[in-house]
């Protein structure tokens, strides 16, 4: 049976409290670190436990942590990803509001374990309560003497800030993350220089999913080997999935790596909404490729979800039922990448604006087939040729919708009308 | 009308540019803050920030147009965001807008005459689980319906 490791307390309201969550165990990974454990003997910890980041890359953080060069004399910044801007992706918030302590314990070891002596949490300006309730959290903590100078008689200084972002997806992409907190527009950097270099304030910089951090304090815990055990060994670990979309019972839902994408829909999710047909399943928020009704008996980790050629991603699960157009679902992404391309590179703002435009034309039925391959050119054009993964990001549904769902896009062009009349 | 802080927020002001190691670092913050006082980012609004912060105005400019949430001109007294990606759109957002749109005779990104309510469409508001979710002012409202939507709508003074 398994146990809760990351939502076991969020439906207890007295979680917030920082006495609440000190009489059940909390700070203690935090104490350990500080009293028994060198920065390194951490990142080996973290490394040896292979977590995977939970933002949607899924690169081992123990690892990432290890690429912080020593003995430099530059501040050190780690930077918690609290964006959750990813469509179909509504699971940190959780975690924040419902234990916001395992949140910023995860941070303090992960800030100890890459000598950082500040630590932010960037998270999305829309989630107002949701900042104020970490920035009490915050207060708790430094009352308490987690956080400030000489932290528990270590010698070790943090201090941390909550930094609020303005409306844009892009600042959930890592540099695009750091210069929005510089105060810049949210435009993302040509890399190399990595971050753990070269980030915030060009020091030395961890970003890090706030699901991810929240995994830290058990690791240090109970050890490397009980995380590993869960699941997957390559992609271990417990798991928060989100489910969204035509299903009965929408939600997060926190269980071990490698879930099967059917019983998250069916056991867990209660099946279709209104009893409908399952058509398509987007498995791990907007930007992974889409997959049909049949695909879906698939363990949802980030190698099995590669093994089929789609992603893991951020688990967010968008389930469309046999009414979808998928047309029009497409449309609304495309849309929504338009939107919130920086606009940096010509491939992916003029790409999906391109791709914006075929596709509204298509769903009105003002199409000729010729405009679906060029909707195919268009969308090949802006792979791989963008400074940051939005532009893949956008390539990706459109590439697997005409893939998988051709007769769709034709058959609005044979009608000369969206053949479900949908309205997204 | 002068653009100025009060003193309350004078203070937030000086506990804010204290946790960035440089004074850009503090212009989100600060932005967010001029929003709350002023209810929207003038043209003054952002030379007061650039003196105070001690930047250039194009870097306020610059930055503070980038970002949907900063509003560059007035909105509503309550401004109704609609999410209207894919998740909430599944679950019938659209309806929700077109309602909306409807009871107020306002479309995407304009303000009742009266100055009262504002609607915007946006983007994932990060709550999929509990589509359609729409936002007035700093409130979520989730799980929503039309009729649910009235009621709060209605409620407003
Ligand atoms: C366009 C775009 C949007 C992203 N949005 C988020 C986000 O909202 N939250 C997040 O944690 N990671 C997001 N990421 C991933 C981050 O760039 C980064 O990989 C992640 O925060 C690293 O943390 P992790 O290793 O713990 O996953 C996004 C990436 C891209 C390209
Ligand atoms: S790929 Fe798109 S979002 Fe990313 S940097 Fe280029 S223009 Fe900006
Ligand atoms: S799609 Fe509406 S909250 Fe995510």
């Amino acid at each position: 049976m398994f146990e809760k490791v990351l939502t076991k307390n969020i439906k207890i309201p007295e979680s917030r409290n920082i006495d609440f969550y000190l009489k059940h165990g909390g700070y203690k990974s935090f104490q350990k670190v500080l009293k028994e454990m060198e920065p390194d003997t951490v990142i080996q910890e973290v490394r040896d436990s292979n977590l995977r980041g939970r933002g949607g890359a899924g690169f081992p953080a123990g690892v990432k942590w290890g690429f912080v060069p020593k003995n430099n004399d530059k501040p050190h910044y780690l930077l918690c990803n609290a964006d959750e801007s990813e469509p179909g992706t509504f699971k940190d918030r959780l975690l924040m509001t419902g234990d916001p302590h395992l949140v910023l314990e995860g941070i303090m070891i992960a800030s100890y374990a890459t000598r950082s002596g500040k630590a932010y949490i960037y998270i999305r300006g829309e989630f107002v309560e949701e900042a104020c309730i970490l920035d009490e959290a915050i207060a708790e903590a430094y009352q308490k003497g987690f956080l400030g100078k000489n932290i528990q008689g270590s010698g070790y200084d943090l201090d941390m800030y909550v930094h609020r972002g303005a409306g844009a997806y892009i600042c959930g992409e890592e540099t695009g993350l750091i210069e929005s907190l510089e105060g810049k527009r949210g435009w993302p950097r040509i890399k190399p220089p990595f971050p753990a270099v070269a980030g915030a304030w060009q020091s030395p910089t961890i970003v890090n999913n706030v699901e991810t951090l929240a995994c830290v304090p058990s690791i240090i815990e109970k050890g490397a080997a009980w995380f590993k055990a869960i699941g997957p060994e390559k992609s271990p670990g417990p798991k928060l999935y989100c489910l969204s979309g035509h299903v009965k019972n929408p939600g997060v839902y926190e269980l071990p790596m490698g879930l099967n994408l059917k019983d998250l829909i069916y056991e867990y999710g209660g099946g279709m909404l209104n009893g409908n047909k399952l058509k398509a399943v987007i498995p791990g928020g907007s930007s992974v490729p889409v997959l049909t009704a049949d695909e879906i008996d698939v363990a949802m980790d980030f190698d099995s979800l590669a093994g089929i050629g789609s992603m893991l991603g951020s688990a967010g699960a968008i389930v469309m039922d046999d009414s979808t157009c998928m047309v029009d679902a497409l449309l609304n992404l495309i849309h929504f990448y338009r939107h919130e391309s920086c606009g940096q590179c010509t491939p992916c703002r003029e790409g999906t604006n391109w791709a914006e435009r075929i596709l509204r034309k298509i769903e009105h039925g003002e199409a000729t087939l010729k405009d679906i391959d060029l909707l195919e050119e268009v969308g090949a054009h802006i792979n791989f040729r963008t400074i940051c993964p939005l532009g893949d990001a956008a390539a990706m549904p459109i590439a697997s919708f005409l893939q998988k769902f051709r007769k769709e896009f034709e058959a609005h062009v044979e009608q000369g009308k969206c053949p479900l009349n949908s309205n997204l | 009308m002068e653009v100025k802080f009060s003193e309350a927020a004078l203070k937030e002001y000086d506990a804010i540019v204290k946790k960035y190691p440089e004074r850009r670092g503090a212009l989100l913050p600060v932005l967010h803050l001029a929003q709350r006082e002023f209810g929207w980012i003038s043209r003054d609004a952002m030379r007061y920030i650039s003196e105070l912060l001690d930047i250039p105005l194009t870097n306020v400019l610059d930055t503070a147009s980038f970002y949907t949430m900063f509003k560059l001109q007035p909105a509503g007294k309550y401004h109704i965001q609609l999410c209207s990606t894919l998740s909430c759109a599944l679950r019938g957002s659209r309806q929700i807008y077109e309602h909306v749109s409807q009871k107020y005779g306002i479309g995407d990104g304009e303000v009742t005459p009266d100055g009262k309510f504002s609607l915007l469409k946006v983007e994932c508001l990060g709550s999929c689980g509990t589509a359609p979710v729409v936002q007035i002012n700093d409130d979520y409202y989730e799980d929503m319906t039309i009729e649910k939507l009235d009621k709060v709508l209605d409620g407003l003074k």
